[in-house]
């Protein structure tokens, strides 16, 4: 008989291994084919894990062949982190099975409120950054980290109007949030500059002041330019964070002087709507990688 | 009327967002600013269309074949309706759209288009078998190694993608038509009823026409009768309605092949704690 | 289920007959060689088909795209749905419906 061996873990088909620091692109099931047939050098791909939810099919055969050949990220949309309710344990419990089913390298979620009272909005909306905000969005992510055993990220919002209530600015927020629970940030320097630009702040000056120590991942994507007139250009500049288009040159140069000061993060690539061919998205990627490669080369070069 | 002035931020927020009073859609809940002095209400109302406007095109992917039977402005406004009035309940919106099919039923202004409902099912019950558990399919020759004389008796355990879609109307031709990339050739007759019977065996669904008396044989099986009770059924579904004689030959062919199955039951009781997800239904 | 016994129109159904018919209808089967194939191509839909947009459904991005709100109460389908014939002359209204249209 054979020796009794009590496996303290189960064989699993993937590694816990760590985000690369290159480019990334958002998963679309429109892109999987080519994907799979061109096996592209890209750092890895990124999903909304709510989309992954059912039980089974195509979707889960799709991303488990992704995931075979490419570090994932799992970045959440409805757990509503910023809302006043409790956290729904159900929801919870299904972010857990993902995470043990797919082990991605990170996850992530955002500060916002996205269900209230068992109806869930899909859209990210704005909370007040006040102190019993702070201290619900700290314990909730607490729960979140305390569920899946391990440290969340949490994404800067897009916002298009404040909360009177508010008493601190975003990223005194921010920064006390990562502080206290101990969670990563995802830094999305797009919506980094609509908050900038529709609130009036600089964004210079606030990712001069981001804790880029805590930064674990970078999202890009591009925005739309309206004005909150009636159209006739009599309102004030109102930038929409679309996901519709390549990333602004504004955000590119914002984006070369974060790597310079952070050094290369993993960066992911955010098109979700009017989605382009995969080259396209492909070519975006690069455009990061390569802003990444100069930086790893200047850091060579000076420590050679 | 008013936004009532109110501590509870969120609770003003929400209601605005899937207000339908003109009033209030005209204003934004109080407790918002722009620090530049821009228009708040135009502002929130960025939030309005991310809301509704995320929603009617998650249902556009869900029911293509409505979208194309109403048309694009019209399926926008409907399902604008019915998303302000049954906004979904979880965020996994692969189920949302469940009630859809009733909103269409009893949407007054459809009442020319009494079919809409049936295809919105098969819709529906298409999507829930592209998300259902995966699970290998009976094979076509398992009845092969049943004594003859079992045969009467056995019980079948139901594949979690199975779905039966019952309707007075022709459901399945009208589904396929709209489905199709091929733009309708001819005019689709409503009337005569079609059953489908939708299955997800490996990762491909496939809609089946079912023949006379079909979907009463499933409709047995599926709810636990024996293969002989379920037989029984199709024939007396048959003699009823007149539309024809009952295939038994015919169906269990469609059954074999269909993969509506995945296993028998005595199998199913072994199997009884197994992990897998329950069909949801 | 409702009882088909109880109508008399069902004809009994014989150990013999349901033999016959099993073993029939395997005759018939054609074993599909394409359970493999699917499984190679992970369920994608030939591009054209409109399967292949049962997709993702949430989103972390907002829309330019403006909700007009357009009123189903007044507005006539544009679709195919003219093309799907009732007997009954219901089929292919083209007027909106006057009556019940809701206040507002």
């Amino acid at each position: 008989m054979p020796d009794k061996v009590h496996r303290t873990e189960v064989s699993h088909p993937f590694s816990c291994a760590p985000m690369p620091r290159r480019a990334g692109a958002g998963l679309k099931a429109a892109h999987v084919a080519d994907i799979l047939s061109q096996m592209p050098d890209i750092g890895f791909f990124e999903v909304h894990a709510e989309n992954y939810m059912g039980a089974g099919g195509p979707p889960h055969a799709q991303l488990h062949a992704i995931r075979e050949r490419y570090a994932l990220s799992l970045h959440g949309v409805g757990l509503s982190i910023g809302g006043e309710a409790p956290l729904d344990r159900a929801h919870l419990a299904r972010l857990k099975a993902l995470d043990e089913r797919y082990r991605p390298a990170l996850f992530s979620e955002h500060l916002a409120w996205s269900s209230h009272e068992g109806t869930y909005f899909n859209d990210l909306l704005p909370v007040a950054y006040d102190q019993p905000t702070l201290d619900r969005v700290v314990a909730h992510i607490d729960e979140v980290q305390e569920v899946l055993g391990r440290q969340m990220f949490l994404e800067n919002p897009s916002t298009y109007v404040s909360l009177a209530r508010s008493t601190m600015d975003e990223l005194d927020f921010l920064t006390e949030v990562s502080a206290r629970s101990g969670c990563g940030l995802l830094l999305d320097i797009n919506n980094v500059y609509i908050s900038a630009i529709n609130h009036g702040w600089s964004a210079r000056d606030y990712l001069d002041r981001f804790p880029l120590e805590r930064a674990g991942e970078i999202h890009l994507a591009g925005h739309v330019c309206d004005d909150d007139g009636k159209g006739n250009g009599t309102g004030q500049t109102l930038l929409i964070d679309a996901h519709d288009r390549a990333v602004a040159d504004v955000v590119w140069v914002l984006y070369a002087q974060v790597i310079e000061r952070a050094g290369p993060l993993p960066t992911l690539i955010e098109w979700d709507n009017e989605v382009p061919e995969w080259p396209v998205l492909l070519a975006e990627a690069e455009k990061a990688d390569a802003i990444l490669a100069r930086h790893a080369e200047v850091c060579r070069a000076v420590a050679g | 009327m008013p936004w009532p002035v109110d501590d509870d931020a969120e609770a003003a927020f929400a209601a605005a967002l899937l207000t339908t009073d003109p009033e209030q859609a005209d204003r934004a809940p109080g407790g918002l600013f722009t620090a530049d002095g821009g228009d708040a209400t135009r502002r929130f109302r960025v939030h309005r269309n991310n809301v509704v406007v995320s929603l009617v095109e998650v249902l556009m992917v869900a029911f293509p074949a409505i979208l194309r039977l109403l048309g694009e402005a019209y399926f926008r406004a409907l399902v604008g309706e019915f998303v302000r009035a049954h906004p979904p309940r979880s965020p996994v919106l692969l189920d949302y759209g469940d009630g859809f099919p009733d909103f269409l039923d009893a949407f007054p202004p459809l009442d020319h288009y009494p079919w809409l409902g049936d295809v919105a099912r098969l819709e529906r019950a298409w999507s829930q078998a592209y998300h259902a558990a995966d699970s290998t399919a009976l094979p076509p020759d398992a009845l092969g190694r049943v004594a003859p004389d079992a045969l009467m008796t056995l019980r079948f355990d139901p594949h979690p993608a199975t779905r039966l879609v019952r309707s007075r109307y022709r459901v399945v031709s009208i589904f396929r038509a709209n489905r199709s990339p091929e733009p309708l050739s001819e005019p689709v007759r409503a009337d005569g009823g079609e059953d489908a019977l939708v299955t997800r065996p490996g990762l491909t669904v496939a809609v089946r026409l079912l023949p006379t008396g079909g979907a009463a044989f499933f409709a047995a099986l599926l709810a636990g009768a024996s293969l002989g009770e379920a037989a029984q059924a199709g024939h007396g579904d048959a003699g009823r309605t007149g539309a024809g004689d009952f295939d038994l030959t015919a169906t269990i062919a469609v059954m074999l092949e269909a993969g509506a199955f995945q296993g028998l039951a005595d199998e199913l009781q072994e199997n009884t704690k197994r992990t897998g997800p329950a069909p949801s239904k | 289920m409702k009882n088909e016994n109880a109508t008399g129109a069902a004809r009994a159904v014989s150990t013999a007959a349901l033999a016959a018919a099993v073993a029939a209808a395997m005759g018939t089967l054609v074993v599909p060689a394409s359970a493999q194939e699917q499984e190679k191509c992970y369920g994608i839909a030939p591009a054209g088909q409109n399967d292949c947009k049962a997709g993702p459904g949430t989103t972390c991005a907002g829309t330019s795209r403006v909700d007009y709100q357009g009123n189903a109460w007044k507005l006539v389908p544009k679709g195919t749905c003219r093309q799907v014939e009732l007997p009954d002359g219901r089929e292919g209204s083209l007027v909106a419906l006057e009556r019940d249209v809701p206040e507002g």
